[in-house]
């Protein structure tokens, strides 16, 4: 026993790595208001000017600062500071705020690229060291790829990989550092070692072996860092400050040492009240003490920052770094996980104003106290910064102590990881089964010469079969790069800290995706209800297609066509779990497009639905804009059968909505979103981004960006600065989501 | 125009049994699965077709005859609001039918608000309050909740307004008191058309009589509908006309306020 634990209740957890378990004896359900929460103190509000000084000078410049010469890892750099007198929580990823760190495990062109972008130069002793000495990912990934990937991958049917750069969505359980101290999870790690000392040592043996190894030279590192700022992190956190300080550090380690695609947070704000109760109880913390800790906490994970070429952050619309922290949520004991806490997290909207990063993540369950789900509803209203995830729908499947990584993949913390597979697009796929494999931009051979359709009319049935071959040929191909990517990524870019912060053995899923669902449903509804002309070339490539009559459009809550999409989810999985994936992952899928739906939209040609070549497609699983003519909830209740079931990485749906529409007055709005909540998720929905926002307000801000620095905006399973966006994405959001019946 | 509308009125009042008979149907023009400003929580707002007013702001001069709508059967509609009843119950929403005018199609929207209730359904009736008490007595019978419209209390504003008389509506007003029906009242506030102080205050001292009603809405004027009245090649009379200012707003939600009024 710790002295750090005093006045904890024992469980499980004293005997064994289980934060759930410490969790659940010891945490105090909430089921107030929010009237007890305080503002932002002055220490507070001073240094969130400077670091909002910072960002200014930052969206000018494109980058602050960055490194050109020192690797990032967990102990590369001098310990940074804000304004180190008033910070009550420490710790930055280099020696200055917002400056880059270089991370070349990845892949150095990466890494020079940016640097070059942003009129920095890389130092040629880096460079050589990782072309000479070095091998990246991004190499090892190139040298396994096989001439029908990088095909794929050229034309972009199959896109977004990280292959190039840190695969993230990998959540690190960073509360195990603040409850039992680094020293124990050495010691933990050591005996898994001893574990593995069994009678074969076989590849997959040696493989773990190796890794466990890392983890824990990564966690004698973190013990390092942490030093550098007066911190024994050794020993377990002894009171509120200490425990949200050991779990900063040890998210900040991870993002030194990864560049990962999504570097999320997890799940900690009902873990953190446990130490924020036990100070209050003890008298030794106020309120404002304690809101002022998650104020710097969260003002820090605003400042995380990865170095990234233009072309990323054009498709990802700015700099997401996917801090994802879980809220809420209902224990699989009935009591809600709701804490005064979770209302501190969502506070730092209040306290700090709207941002995008963490990425607050609300667990809804129709069970949750009536007073938090308010206080959430207005929050979205004023903030439009919460994105919401069935409780009720994923705790069956995950158990009541998971996490999401990025914007919709659930995991168990610290027993769960994936290997995240971008996504394909199914749209052009569709064109493929049409062309005979042919790419209908460049009339390349990217996929197998099947028989090209050449029929004036396209024929439902003879569409459905080619396309079944087509996807066949995609799943295979896709679960292959995968493979070689996630190998790669092992072997050269390995997750040392935040894997040490899982158990030894894992579950793994290979998370694919598709795009361009709706594209799909509704050109399929069009070839099946009405009837579609084919244009072709001289080069007999179908390049264009007429819609004569009408048909059922996905998104109008009309089973004609939104079984057309779910069987589409249903058959794409199945295809994935046919192929043999790397480390035994198990194949799951999404339906996210993250902000790429515009880029998507741009490299695919016009689709049977009538959309035209180069249009965006809809967000995530969202209908194409302008086709759902029966209202918002029509078009949430098509989202919703979408089914779970075969989509375990999410289901993204983003809802935007003009406050006039939810309701006259602000108690209505707020009544009416969360009926609306309970409506969606009730009937199956999985994930929905809230915005409320008026559409003037957008068009000024495109006008008038320096009035808007904190202008907040839900897209596809995140949140970005509206000013960020580029002036076509800002066009495209304000185009396609907006419900304002009046 | 309006003459024709209540002799179809008249005649569609038919004995009870024959919904056995014929399954009863009516004229919607659309409907909106999300309604949040008409009644309570979400709503499935069925905008029937048909009406016999002539508003000079009306916001859907498309809803006039009820050929403008496509033919229904009370099944069909009642299948369509099913799928959203998770919302409603969630919400403490219902179904609203607005339009056109409701009572213009009476026994079509009495049984669906029947049918509603059998389902557990609260049922509202956006009505401008035009039609003979004893056509309007079994709808309202059948709504939990009476939105109604007066869109103005001075007599020759109103048919300047509407193209109809007043009193129907005021007596529909006393009777929804007199039995003590939930009531909305709504009133569009149109500068230079509605806007005088008298014609406000007089509605004001009116509804301060009325013991059901639970709220007053001032709705401001807006011309969202005006394209429409273009595409159909109607004359707009109220170009010129401008929404009322936020002190404008203030001013008309004070006299109704002053007399104990909860208005919005």
């Amino acid at each position: 026993m710790f002295e750090q634990w005093n006045g904890f209740k024992p469980g499980s957890w004293i005997n064994e790595i289980d934060v759930r378990d410490f969790i659940q004896k010891n945490y105090t359900p909430y089921e107030g208001d929010a009237s007890f929460l305080e503002g932002a103190t002055a220490r507070t509000q001073n240094l969130w000017q400077q670091v909002a000084l910072l960002m200014a000078e930052e969206r000018e410049r494109g980058i602050l600062d960055a490194d050109t010469s020192v690797v990032s890892t967990i102990t590369s750099h001098q310990p940074g500071y804000i304004d180190q007198a008033q910070e009550q929580i420490v710790g930055l990823q280099t020696d200055r705020p917002l400056k880059r760190a270089i991370m070349p495990f990845g892949g150095i062109r990466v890494v020079k690229n940016a640097l070059n972008a942003y009129g920095y130069i890389l130092d040629p002793q880096v460079e050589e060291i990782f072309t000479r000495y070095r091998k990246t990912h991004n190499d090892g990934v190139f040298d396994g790829y096989t001439k029908e990937m990088r095909l794929a991958r050229h034309s972009g049917i199959i896109t977004g990989l990280p292959d190039a750069y840190g695969r993230g969505r990998i959540i690190g359980d960073y509360r195990r550092v603040a409850l039992y101290g680094v020293n124990h999870l050495i010691d933990d790690k050591k005996l898994q070692l001893e574990s593995l000392e069994t009678t074969t040592i076989d590849a997959d043996t040696i493989q773990l072996r190796e890794e466990v190894n890392e983890q824990i030279k990564a966690l004698h590192e973190l013990k390092t860092m942490a030093a550098s700022y007066g911190f024994d992190i050794g020993q377990p956190a002894a009171n509120a400050k200490e425990a949200v300080q050991w779990v900063y550090l040890a998210y900040l380690a991870a993002v030194k040492e990864q560049n990962g695609a999504a570097m999320s947070l997890g799940r900690v704000s009902t873990f953190l009240d446990i130490y924020f109760e036990r100070d209050l109880k003890g008298g030794i913390a106020t309120e404002a003490e304690l809101q002022e800790l998650i104020d710097h906490f969260v003002m820090k994970l605003r400042m995380v920052r990865f170095l990234r070429t233009p072309d990323y952050n054009e498709l990802f619309s700015g700099d997401p770094t996917w801090v994802t922290e879980c809220i809420g949520g209902m224990g699989v004991d009935g009591r809600p996980l709701v804490t005064k806490t979770s209302f501190r997290m969502l506070n730092t909207l209040t306290t700090l104003g709207p941002a995008p990063e963490p990425n607050l993540t609300v667990l809804w369950s129709e069970r949750l106290p009536l007073a938090f789900k308010r206080y959430c509803a207005e929050t979205s209203v004023l903030t439009s910064s919460i994105q919401y995830e069935n409780d009720d729908l994923m705790r069956p499947y995950w158990g009541d102590d998971y996490a999401i990584a990025c914007c919709v993949s659930a995991m168990r913390i610290g027993k769960q990881m994936q290997f995240f597979g971008a996504r394909v697009n199914l749209a052009k796929c569709l064109l493929y089964a049409i062309n005979g494999g042919r790419d209908e931009k460049s009339g390349e051979q990217i996929g197998p010469a099947l028989a090209p359709i050449t029929s004036e009319y396209l024929d439902y049935t003879e569409v459905m079969q080619k396309f079944d071959q087509m996807m066949n040929w995609l799943a295979k191909a896709y679960i292959n790069a995968l493979n070689v990517i996630h190998a790669m990524h092992d072997k050269y870019c390995y997750e040392r800290l935040e894997m040490a912060l899982h158990d030894r053995d894992v579950f793994r899923t290979m998370a694919c995706g598709i795009a361009g669902l709706s594209v799909v449903a509704d050109s399929l509804s069009a070839i099946k209800y009405a009837k579609v002309k084919v244009i072709r070339d001289e080069s007999g490539l179908a390049v264009d297609y007429e819609v004569e009559g009408d048909f059922p459009k996905y998104g109008n809550n009309d089973d004609c066509v939104d079984q057309i999409a779910v069987n589409l989810v249903k058959s794409f999985m199945n295809k994935l779990k046919q192929y043999k994936t790397y480390r035994n992952a198990t194949a799951t899928q999404s339906v996210l497009t993250i902000t790429s739906n515009v880029v998507y939209g741009k490299k695919t040609g016009s689709t049977p639905d009538g959309r035209r070549a180069g249009e965006p497609f809809a967000p995530g699983a969202n209908p194409m804009h302008g086709r759902d003519s029966r209202g918002a909830i029509a078009s949430l209740a098509s989202v919703a059968k979408l089914p779970y079931a075969y989509a375990q990485d999410g289901i993204s749906n983003t809802f935007s909505i003009v406050p006039s529409a939810l309701g006259k007055i602000r108690a209505d709005q707020i009544n009416n979103l969360v009926g609306m909540l309970d409506g969606y998720f009730h009937d199956g929905g999985h994930h929905i981004n809230v915005n409320v926002l008026n559409r003037d307000t957008l068009l000024d801000a495109m006008e008038h960006p320096e009035l808007y620095p904190q202008l907040t905006i839900r897209v596809s399973g995140y949140a970005v600065n509206f000013i960020k966006l580029t002036r076509e994405q800002q066009l495209d959001v304000i185009k396609r989501t907006f419900h304002d019946r009046v | 125009m309006q003459k024709p509308g209540y002799l179809v009125i008249i005649m569609i009042v038919a004995p009870s049994n024959t919904q056995k008979q014929f399954p009863v149907q009516g004229y919607i023009h659309s409907f909106e699965t999300c309604g949040t400003v008409d009644g309570p929580g979400i709503r499935f707002v069925a905008f029937v077709a048909g009406c016999p007013l002539r508003c000079l702001y009306c916001s859907n001069p498309d809803c006039r005859f009820l050929e403008n709508g496509k033919q229904v059967t009370v099944d069909e509609l009642v299948r369509e609001i099913q799928k959203y009843q998770t919302y409603m119950d969630t919400s403490g929403g219902g179904v609203t039918v607005s339009g056109g005018e409701p009572l213009f199609q009476p026994e079509f929207v009495a049984e669906i608000f029947r049918r509603c209730h059998e389902l557990g359904i609260h049922t509202a009736l956006d009505t401008s309050g035009y039609c003979d008490l004893a056509i309007a007595k079994p709808v309202i019978e059948q709504a939990d909740l009476v939105l109604l419209d007066i869109k103005s209390f001075d007599p020759e504003i109103y048919q300047t307004v509407t193209g109809v008389a007043l009193e129907p509506t005021l007596r529909l007003a006393r009777y929804l008191s007199q039995i003590n029906k939930p009531t909305w009242i709504r009133f569009v506030l149109v500068p230079g058309l509605t806007d005088a102080p008298h014609n406000i205050a007089g509605l004001a001292d009116l509804i301060a009589t009325l013991t059901s009603v639970e709220r007053v809405e001032v709705l401001p004027f807006h011309k969202l509908g005006e394209y429409k009245w273009e595409q159909l090649g109607f004359h707009y009379k109220l170009k010129e006309t401008q929404p009322p200012t936020a002190a404008e707003i203030q001013a008309a939600l004070d006299i109704f306020r002053k007399r104990g009024i909860q208005a919005i």
